[in-house]
């Protein structure tokens, strides 16, 4: 049982090293912001995932009782990891406005990067080159 | 086995960590930057997590907690700055 939950907590921090590890090669290797976004987001998550997990195993296994710490940090990364990536996805837009044209219509008066319903009358700045908006 | 476990995730997170410097260093553009520092903020939390493992005690969790929350929040400040000019309207 002892050596079977030592194994276990080892394969979690493996686990946890291997998919950070991946998730920041990823961000390094990848061509462009989209497919960066891809990387730390899905697999630096499952990483701490995996080493929270590891630390929680851990103290319940040394210390004999189960601390909510860990729990907080990984309810609070999976709930964070999303918002901040779609943040930087529309400030990525928000910043290439050529890359917002190639996209199919949003159906509505406001563009893909902002919900600002001032932008509809705003198309001719939304497109000049510097993509600022009035 | 716990040691060497700890040593790997140790050697690949901090592997990890010159991979994001070298993309905050050299991001084309001004959102890889923000990603990149992303990318550190929850590679620090994970290594101060492991760290918190090595010395055997539980007292490094709410320093982790709060470089989550100070990460999260300066992403997102961040973010807002570039599509709004402003952080608090």
């Amino acid at each position: 049982m002892s050596f079977l939950m030592e194994l276990l907590i080892a394969a979690l921090i493996v686990m946890g090293g291997l998919f950070s590890f991946v998730g920041s090669f990823g961000l390094l290797k990848l061509p462009d912001l989209m497919t960066r976004l891809h990387g730390p987001t899905k697999a630096t998550t499952l990483g701490v995932g995996g080493v929270l997990g590891a630390s929680m195993l851990y103290f319940l296994w040394t210390e004999g009782h189960l601390s909510i710490h860990e729990i907080l940090i990984s309810v609070f990364l999976f709930l964070t990891a999303p918002v901040t990536a779609h943040f930087i996805a529309k400030a990525h837009l928000h910043q290439n406005p050529d890359v917002e044209r190639s996209l199919p219509p949003t159906g509505r008066e406001a563009g893909w990067s902002t919900y600002d319903r001032r932008s509809h009358h705003a198309t001719e700045p939304r497109s000049s080159p510097d993509g600022s908006e009035q | 086995m716990i040691e060497h476990a700890l040593i790997f995730a140790f050697f690949a997170v901090s592997l990890a960590l010159i991979f994001n410097l070298w993309r905050l260093v050299q991001g084309p553009t001004l959102t890889d930057r923000i990603l990149a520092v992303d990318t550190m903020v929850i590679n620090v939390i994970s290594l101060i997590i492991l760290f918190g493992i090595q010395e055997r005690t539980t007292m490094y969790f709410e320093a982790a907690l709060l470089f989550a929350m100070f990460g999260f929040v300066s992403t997102v400040a961040y973010c807002r700055f570039i599509l709004r000019g402003d952080v608090i309207e």
